[in-house]
């Protein structure tokens, strides 16, 4: 049995202009020790999934479906058994560790709160589990990071204490939300190589949020592609990134300014690009809501909802077309 | 080539509490008229500033900025000797850079008519450049709070083009923008380069993108330049430990499970820059003399610039490989 296992999940927010989903009939899992990426532009609904995950959804946000966190269902859960839930059994590191750490606590006090309030434990055994989070994650002199302020820190060693934080109470399943996204590439590649690590001590599941196809590559096991709070295409990392079958995917990966070193591509300086822009929440395009912007769209596109086609195992796509299986790429030399 | 822009030796300083923090420490660096340069460097190294010391919105406290043959006065609140309307920037935040109070073609029409022109002509062109940038005429009538991140930085973009700008300066343009929007504003500005012949400073700290759309790279480290070359030159063989640290750097999205090699440490704190090379403290290949002696800029046969030991005046590149 996996550990996370969503089923049907769709997110209704209050817009201006009435309720809009944003995220839609979306399914997946997330399996013991694994790392998920979810992948997509802003808008996608990447963050609502992870959001409804943790009880957090904004004012008047709405979740229905199915949540199947450890054997139970979690999507009825009351306030109070989510406050239970939260830290505890499922952590959460945002994009911006000073907007999620507070600017006028010392890092012991932030890091010793929820094990005290989790585990009932005495001050010195928090301080003492404190200590060796912060060695953890790499924090040098942790005696005296513990009496200092997040604000004496540098971004990355903030992001580091965020995950110590969310460490502190071993939960089964870490949510990293843009966890990079705002650092230095060096920075980020200290932060990528300690959560690689960090899996490897502790058999940790993790769910990272990135619209970086490139951090994902170096973390995950397997990849969901979203766009318009749906689904597009979910694969394991080396098949999705190495031959993505869906149009959207396809495009994103193209779009990438690649690292390779290969003469072709640097003697353009033009990047391939999706033309068109992302769909706003409440003004989704209907049927698959990417065929405004894509070049295979047929007539049903427009009119059907897209079903899952698998093309393997780990693998399958939302698009009734599937321009680039072998199929169609006979038909097309036809 | 016609050379539009030369920083010489340029020093910016902040005051801070009293004292003077450098945040550009002597930076020599020249632009070609259509030529895009990259400026790449971790955040806290001075590139920013940088940029807005070539342009004139911050003052140098030394060295000699030079645009089209006269030199960059830092901007008051008097006229501005007309040629410089030619010396343009583009900044970030397209949220911050629009005036959400004003409609878009108003906003593009002011430079049209510190130009000269009069506000109904203005008010035209400004369609025939949001048209450039790939907006529709109507915009003109629109708010910014109307449109997308990638949308305004276009509307930035256009409104940069309404002073015929030979020089454009755009600071991480792309930075704030979401994947879909960061290859085409990529590609117009490359677009627009080439159209217009002129020249760009573009800073950012991608690498991967600045290697895609530049023809040279230089590489800042805490307020000066490390290395500076043709693209091919710095990507494929860097010759500064710290310009192969930023490159080993970058996640590799192939699927491979690459692990990108970190740089421990943090950019240190420009008030009180190491001693002799100000990299050597992070540098993975510091020798004794790093600390000593400041390494002092060196050409080598292929006609990059780099200031380490490790390389020599006049020789062919010694290829760097760290970890």
């Amino acid at each position: 049995m996996d550990l996370l296992t969503v089923k049907n999940l769709t997110v209704t927010l209050a817009t201006g202009r009435g309720d809009a989903a944003a995220v839609r009939d979306l399914s997946f899992t997330v399996g013991h020790g694994e790392f998920l990426g979810i992948a997509g532009e802003s808008g996608s609904g990447k963050t609502m999934t992870a959001l409804s995950l943790l009880g957090l959804l904004p004012h008047k946000g709405r979740a229905t479906g199915s949540i199947n966190f450890d054997g139970r269902e979690i999507l009825t859960s009351s306030k109070r058994e989510y406050r239970d839930l939260r830290g505890k059994e499922i952590a959460m590191i945002f994009q911006d560790p000073m907007t999620s750490l507070h600017p006028m606590l010392t890092v012991e006090v932030q890091l010793t709160e929820h094990l005290r309030h989790h585990r009932k434990v005495s001050k010195d055994a928090a301080r003492q589990s404190a200590l060796e989070l912060l060695s953890t994650v790499k924090i040098p002199d942790p005696e005296a990071a513990l009496r200092a302020h997040p604000s004496q820190f540098s971004g990355g060693m903030r992001q580091r204490i965020a995950i110590a934080m969310a460490l502190a109470c071993e939960p089964k399943l870490l949510i990293a939300d843009e966890p990079t996204t705002a650092l230095d590439v060096t920075v980020q590649a200290g932060i990528l190589k300690l959560l690689h690590q960090l899996r490897k001590e502790r058999n940790l599941s993790v769910m990272v949020i990135t619209h970086d196809l490139g951090v994902l590559s170096s973390l995950t096991d397997r990849i969901m592609i979203m766009y318009a709070g749906s689904e597009v295409e979910t694969g394991l990392t080396s098949d999705l990134l190495q031959r993505p079958r869906h149009p959207y995917t396809k495009g994103l990966i193209a779009a990438l300014p690649g690292h390779t070193n290969d003469a072709k591509s640097s003697q353009t300086k033009r990047l391939l690009s999706i033309e068109g822009m992302p769909p706003e929440l409440g003004n989704f395009p209907s049927g698959c809501a990417f065929h405004t912007r894509c070049n295979y769209a047929i007539a049903a596109c427009k009119s059907e909802l897209p079903e899952s086609i698998q093309i393997s195992d780990s693998h399958r796509i939302f698009c009734p077309v599937d321009p680039f299986s072998a199929k169609a790429s006979i038909e097309g030399a036809k | 080539m016609k050379e539009i822009l030369n920083v010489s030796n340029a020093v910016v300083e902040y005051d801070r509490q009293g004292l003077k923090v450098r945040a550009v420490a002597g930076v020599d660096l020249t632009l070609n008229a259509g030529e895009i340069l990259g400026l790449v460097g971790e955040s806290g190294c001075g590139k920013s500033t940088l940029g807005k010391a070539i342009v004139g919105i911050l003052k140098t406290a030394h060295g000699e900025i030079v645009f089209d043959g006269s030199q960059v006065k830092k901007l008051t609140r008097g006229q501005r000797p007309k040629h410089f309307r030619n010396l343009q920037m583009v900044f970030q935040d397209p949220y911050g850079s629009l005036n959400p109070r004003r409609k878009i073609g108003a906003q593009i029409a002011d430079g049209l008519v510190v130009g000269g022109s009069s506000r109904k002509d203005a008010l035209h062109e400004a369609q025939d450049l949001l048209e450039k940038v790939g907006l529709p005429r109507n915009a003109i009538d629109r708010f910014p709070h109307e449109f997308s991140g990638g949308q305004r930085q276009r509307i930035s973009i256009a409104r940069a083009l309404a002073a015929a700008p030979t020089a454009i300066v755009a600071d991480e343009p792309i930075s704030a923008l979401d994947t879909s929007s960061q290859a085409q504003v990529a590609n117009l500005l490359v677009n627009l380069v080439e159209e217009y012949d002129m020249g760009m400073v573009f800073i950012s700290h991608d690498l991967s993108i600045v290697r895609r759309i530049s023809d040279r790279v230089a590489v800042m480290y805490l307020g000066k330049i490390v290395e500076i070359g043709t693209v091919d030159q710095i990507w494929n063989n860097p010759s500064h430990p710290y310009t192969r640290a930023l490159i080993s750097a970058i996640p590799h999205a192939d699927g491979t499970g690459f692990m990108p090699q970190d740089l421990p440490g943090d950019v240190p704190n420009p008030m009180s820059p190491p001693s002799g090379c100000r990299f050597h403290p992070r540098c993975p290949l510091a020798m004794p003399e790093c600390a000593e002696i400041e390494p002092a800029f060196r050409t080598l046969s292929d006609g990059r610039s780099v200031a380490c030991h490790l390389q020599t005046e006049g020789s062919e590149p010694v290829s760097i490989s760290i970890g």
